[in-house]
């Protein structure tokens, strides 16, 4: 008979069989379990057993992730006051509603890892966990917003198609929901910047600049060079990641080389090159100093983010409260009518 | 970071109220016709704002013609761990599917 255990989205309960105290011998045929799982690339579920450190990078992975999306809501929500016109002011706002419920579907991914998500919010406005270091460069002008769309929409597509078959289901189920929606993301940005460079010499030379500036940062959002990459080869053993960082950028540095021509705009990199020998896209040397600043919280945004985040969530404690008590107002009432009828 | 106390009281308020808000499985019907689909979950404190919820974060851009939400807890699951006992009748019952009957390949219809 089987025992009954909490459903998929369900935090594992201290007790459960998969919990990070579970004796010795289960841990022998879960190992086995999941070796044979990852073996046959099929994929793991929130009850399986796994090993507390597939757990842990997991939890590192998906929560980074969230916390991504919800930071990411900031440096283009700048601009849905100054769109240039009703219809690119509701583009930018379905844009960033998607960007928050992104962010929702990887927090309920990562909470079926027995992490809850007020755990993970509490990391993020303290400071105490990481997110993607592009969301802490400034959005100075308009076409800031169509490169966004274009190149950090299209770095964060490279990325995600391959998760979608994430050893992890959940994950990977979060990721196909996602890629669908980033689609209108890369293109929306990409039409911002094609309708800027054929008009006025001055939108053109500002889209040019927006391109300039997000270039490199957009590059590094694949994450440091292979060989200084330490999670990396872990991660794609475990068929998490399934491509390097350096092979995604380089497939991106390709897509960019010859999108930027349709728009008739330059990459401000003169060494982009297909190399015929390897068969790979090469590129420019990027400044990995700046993305450890960035990346350790001396962005030129990063307090300015966290704060903002912070505000927001203290900001919203009365509509949670108002909501709790109109459930207890309603639990309340319920009662009454019951022992009024009884 | 500010460690100061008036901060971290309001965080501590806010947290008290979303600890309180159960989580809840959303189904999906895509269309008439069809099943209701797991599409994933959320948090809400009652069955009409994860309705609410639900329909914001799960059907924007016209998934959905119905959903259903159901607290996680009051789904009950099979075991991961027994699935060799729990599902052990279907095995070695080819009989029970139309290829096992290989005889009446070439009639026609059948």
């Amino acid at each position: 008979m089987a025992r009954i255990v909490q459903p998929a989205g369900q935090p594992a309960p201290t007790n459960a069989p998969n919990a990070p105290d579970a004796p010795a011998s289960n841990d022998a045929a879960g190992q086995a379990n999941f070796d044979a799982i990852i073996a046959k690339d099929s994929r793991v579920e929130p009850k399986d057993w796994m090993p507390e450190a597939y757990r842990r990078s997991l939890v590192r992975q998906i929560s980074q992730h969230a916390h991504s999306e919800i930071i990411g809501m900031q440096p283009e929500a700048n601009w849905i006051t100054r769109a240039p016109s009703l219809k690119r002011k509701s583009i930018l706002m379905a844009k960033v509603q998607d960007e928050a419920g992104h962010g929702l579907y990887l927090y309920s991914a990562a909470e079926t890892l027995g992490t809850t998500r007020d755990d993970m919010m509490d990391a993020l406005v303290a400071g105490k966990a990481r997110y993607s270091s592009i969301f802490n460069y400034p959005t100075v002008t308009w076409a800031d917003m169509g490169a966004i769309g274009w190149m950090v929409d299209g770095a964060a597509i490279c990325n995600q198609v391959p998760l979608c078959r994430a050893s992890y289901g959940p994950y990977g189920r979060a990721m196909v929901r996602v890629c669908k929606e980033e689609s209108f993301h890369q293109r929306q940005g990409f039409e911002i910047l094609l309708e800027l460079a054929h008009g006025t010499p001055e939108q053109k030379a500002m889209a040019q600049d927006a391109v300039n500036r997000w270039y490199a940062p957009s590059l590094m959002m694949f994450g440091p060079p292979d060989d200084d990459s330490p999670n990396s080869k872990q991660s794609m053993a475990w068929n998490i990641k399934r491509f390097s960082n350096d092979e995604l950028r380089s497939r991106f540095v390709g897509m960019l080389a010859e999108q930027v021509k349709v728009l008739g705009l330059t990459l401000p990199d003169s060494e982009i090159r297909f190399n015929e020998d390897t068969k790979k896209w090469e590129y420019g040397p990027l400044d990995w100093e700046e993305f450890k600043e960035v990346l350790a919280g001396r962005g030129p945004c990063n307090a300015q983010r966290l704060e903002r985040r912070r505000s927001a969530h203290e900001d919203g404690a009365w509509v949670r409260e108002a909501a709790a008590a109109y459930h207890d107002k309603q639990l309340a009432k319920q009662a009454a009518e019951q022992k009024a009828a009884a | 970071m500010s460690e100061g106390t008036s901060t971290e009281g309001a965080t501590a308020a806010a947290g008290a109220g979303a600890h309180r808000w159960p989580l809840w499985e959303v189904f999906v019907r895509s269309s008439r016709g069809l099943s209701h689909v797991h599409a994933g979950s959320l948090h809400a404190p009652d069955a009409s704002m994860a309705l609410r919820n639900a329909r914001d974060l799960y059907t924007r851009r016209n998934e959905g013609v119905s959903i259903w939400v159901v607290p996680s807890d009051a789904i009950a699951a099979s075991d991961p761990d027994s699935k060799g006992a729990f599902f052990e009748s279907p095995q070695g019952k080819d009989y029970r599917h139309a290829t096992y009957y290989t005889k009446s390949e070439g009639v026609k219809h059948l």
